[in-house]
């Protein structure tokens, strides 16, 4: 009999204690498998880099070919080590690259770090200003459209995202330049900030590279609205593009929890239709969004590029595309290895904020 | 219906095989905004295609053509007269370059998607159906690819490809495989989830019992399920293989103008016309990319939204093939405006 009645706590007790531990160290465990797989992600990424850009030949040979006689080349090639086995290289490359060292470019001789940090900056600036840019626009639309699915505001928005999805960034940068540069002189046609600001930024000291940042801490009014002027069309040609997406996204999202049945009942106790779907609907609506956001990230980077280089926007991008043609794949290699860090820690970011946010992404 | 949905995806078995078709059957299914945007869709998508099968007869020059019987063409002429959209910085005529480029933006499409989607297919087959070490592998590796802007991809293949000088019809070859590489990993996840999950299907355990071999399990019983949402991503990576053209077009790692023509190149060449008001040399491939990728999305999008039932326009969501009784949109209407 007493064994009986023993049986099922001793059962439950042997139930319980895996299922706390899951519960407890979930999170941190979590979160330690998703950072420790950050580093897999970058090696791929570095090794298809490497790999394949040498399949083509070594770096000098491309940067400097037909210019420098052969015996020359040879010569610069065998010093800078380019004519040993590739899988030494290899090696040596991701040796140099734990200890920070990118190398020297090849096309204008400098440090590939000073490099990155000076146009990294830029990049950043233009990304955040386009981000926000995004979110105000994309979410608050993809609310309208999901409250008023198949009616006219649901249409006009629908086409209209996958118009923003339809224009390559830099068609719609230069439609942007054409009108509101050329035509109506309302702005500038190009760069970061006239020249006069450039130079009273840099010279601040420790400057973060943020133009408008650096502009808002030194109190200088002027500079921050000549910044401004030369932010607004790059931000508005990246942004809308992004728009685009999140108003799909939240669109979708927000029609799927409209039909949950706690917003019926919400709508039943009579709660306005605005916060139903600005608080009840929107807020689960949110994982995914922040999820897919992540992804967007690198498709930002990717629009970065030709962004910058519309609007002759002094940013990684920018650089890539000169370094381009130039045909130094040193630097190319630097900053794709660089951007390839940038998108997987985002991306291990964007999983810790969803992990947090709702308990069943860890399971 | 239940037991039969996965081996039978598209519409009523016995109707018509030209009923059955992807798109057809699926504006048979579509009503009021959705059949609007699928029919605009399929109303630019045709004229691209058109005119791409038919631009030696519809352009008036050559791309590469810089002069005529009466002499050179002049440079950033505009638009008018003998040059309908103007003329280029290199003196090209603008429209016949819009023309001809619809042709580079098919053989692109046509080559990266039918590449991506073979390789794709084959290895998401295998990964899914043989699991454990190979499958962890090739999905990191396409995680990885796939998290990395697009573009940079791209960027990197062409320089392998073609060291960045893209001629002729290796042009066009270097950009496809360059795009195919970006895409591979997208039908290798959508293959590999469907075949793991259809692996664990009875008519699978039951082909094994039978003594069916790997190899025909997965190209007779598995191939033909999983590649049901295919038809999907085709359209919307036809846009995203147009789009990354142009870019890598626009970085100057475009086919050369007088090899063929290609609008992210040409968009290239007008940026700096842009800043002196010259607007034709610009907006109109520009038109052209939005036009042609506006096409294939709104068809891929609209694919999309009638293969998801919670998607789809509300009056038919009653039931299968057959319209919905009344009762249930009235029913939804009530609930709405309550």
């Amino acid at each position: 009999m007493t064994t009986l009645i023993d049986a099922p706590p001793s059962d439950a007790d042997a139930l319980l204690p895996p299922r706390k531990k899951q519960g407890g160290g979930g999170l941190g465990q979590y979160i330690l498998v998703r950072f420790l797989l950050i580093f897999p992600t970058i090696l791929i990424l570095v090794t298809m880099v490497f790999f394949l850009m040498r399949i083509t030949g070594d770096p000098i040979t491309a940067a400097m070919g037909g210019r420098l006689p052969p015996d020359q080349l040879q010569q610069r090639i065998h010093a800078a080590g380019y004519d040993r086995p590739l899988i030494v290289q290899y090696f040596e490359y991701l040796g140099q690259l734990a200890t920070g060292n990118f190398g020297t470019t090849l096309s204008d001789n400098r440090k590939v770090t000073e490099m990155l940090t000076t146009y990294g900056s830029a990049t950043l600036e233009l990304s955040i200003n386009a981000l926000i840019i995004a979110l105000l626009v994309g979410i608050p639309l993809g609310m309208i459209a999901a409250q008023r699915r198949d009616h006219l505001p649901d249409a006009v928005l629908r086409v209209l995202a996958i118009l923003f999805y339809a224009t390559p960034v830099f068609f719609a940068g230069m439609l942007l330049k054409l009108v509101f540069s050329v035509w109506l002189g309302w702005l500038p046609v190009a760069g970061r900030a006239g020249t006069r600001t450039e130079l009273s930024l840099t010279a601040l000291e420790a400057p973060t590279g943020i133009y408008w940042l650096d502009a808002l801490r030194s109190g200088n009014m002027a500079a921050f609205s000549d910044v401004m002027s030369h932010a607004v069309l790059p931000a508005v040609a990246l942004g809308f593009l992004t728009a685009g997406v999140f108003l799909r996204l939240v669109r979708t999202n927000v029609i799927g929890t409209l039909g949950k049945d706690y917003v019926e009942a919400g709508r039943s106790r009579g709660v306005s239709e605005f916060r139903l779907v600005t608080k009840h609907a929107y807020k689960p609506a949110l994982i995914p969004i922040i999820t897919v956001m992540g992804l967007q990230i690198a498709v930002m980077l990717g629009g970065a590029v030709l962004t910058e280089k519309t609007f002759e926007w002094k940013g990684l991008g920018f650089q890539l595309a000169n370094y381009l043609t130039a045909r130094d794949f040193v630097a190319v290699q630097g900053i794709v290895v660089l951007l390839a860090v940038i998108v997987a820690v985002t991306n291990f970011i964007v999983d810790i904020i969803a992990a947090l946010i709702d308990p069943r992404v860890r399971y | 219906m239940t037991a039969e949905t996965p081996l039978e995806p598209v519409a009523n078995p016995r109707a018509p095989f030209f009923r059955r078709l992807p798109v057809v059957s699926h504006f048979n299914k579509s009503v009021g905004l959705q059949r609007f945007m699928l029919v605009v869709g399929l109303v630019l998508t045709g004229i691209f295609l058109l005119t791409a099968l038919t631009a030696p007869l519809l352009a008036p020059y050559g791309f590469a053509q810089l002069s005529d019987a009466d002499g050179s063409f002049p440079t950033q002429q505009a638009p008018g007269g003998k040059h309908l959209l103007g003329t280029t910085v290199g003196g090209y005529d603008v429209l016949s370059r819009v023309i001809w480029g619809t042709q580079t933006a098919l053989l692109v499409i046509i080559v990266a998607v039918v590449l991506s989607i073979f390789a794709g297919v084959i290895l998401g087959l295998v990964s899914g159906y043989i699991g454990g070490w190979l499958d962890r592998i090739l999905v990191v590796v396409a995680d990885a690819i796939y998290a990395f802007p697009s573009l940079l991809v791209a960027i990197v293949m062409a320089i392998v490809i073609s060291g960045g000088q893209s001629s002729l019809l290796g042009g066009i070859l270097a950009a496809a495989i360059s795009i195919t590489v970006v895409f591979i990993p997208q039908y290798f996840r959508v293959i590999r989830a469907e075949t793991i999950r259809l692996k664990a299907e009875p008519f699978v355990e039951s082909a094994k019992v039978v003594g069916a071999s790997n190899i025909r399990i997965m190209t007779r019983h598995i191939y033909r399920n999983a590649t049901r949402t295919l038809p999907l991503i085709f359209t919307l990576n036809a846009s995203e293989s147009i789009l990354t053209l142009a870019g890598l077009g626009f970085l100057g790692f475009g086919i050369e103008p007088s090899s063929a023509a290609e609008w992210g190149f040409d968009l290239n060449k007008a940026l700096a016309d842009t800043t002196s008001g010259i607007w034709w040399t610009g907006l109109f491939p520009g038109i052209a990319i939005v036009w042609t990728v506006l096409g294939l999305t709104l068809v891929g999008e609209s694919i999309n939204d009638l293969n998801d039932p919670r998607l789809r326009g509300r009056r038919r969501t009653g039931g299968g093939s057959s319209p919905a009784p009344v009762t249930t949109e009235a029913l939804g209407a009530e609930v709405r405006t309550s």
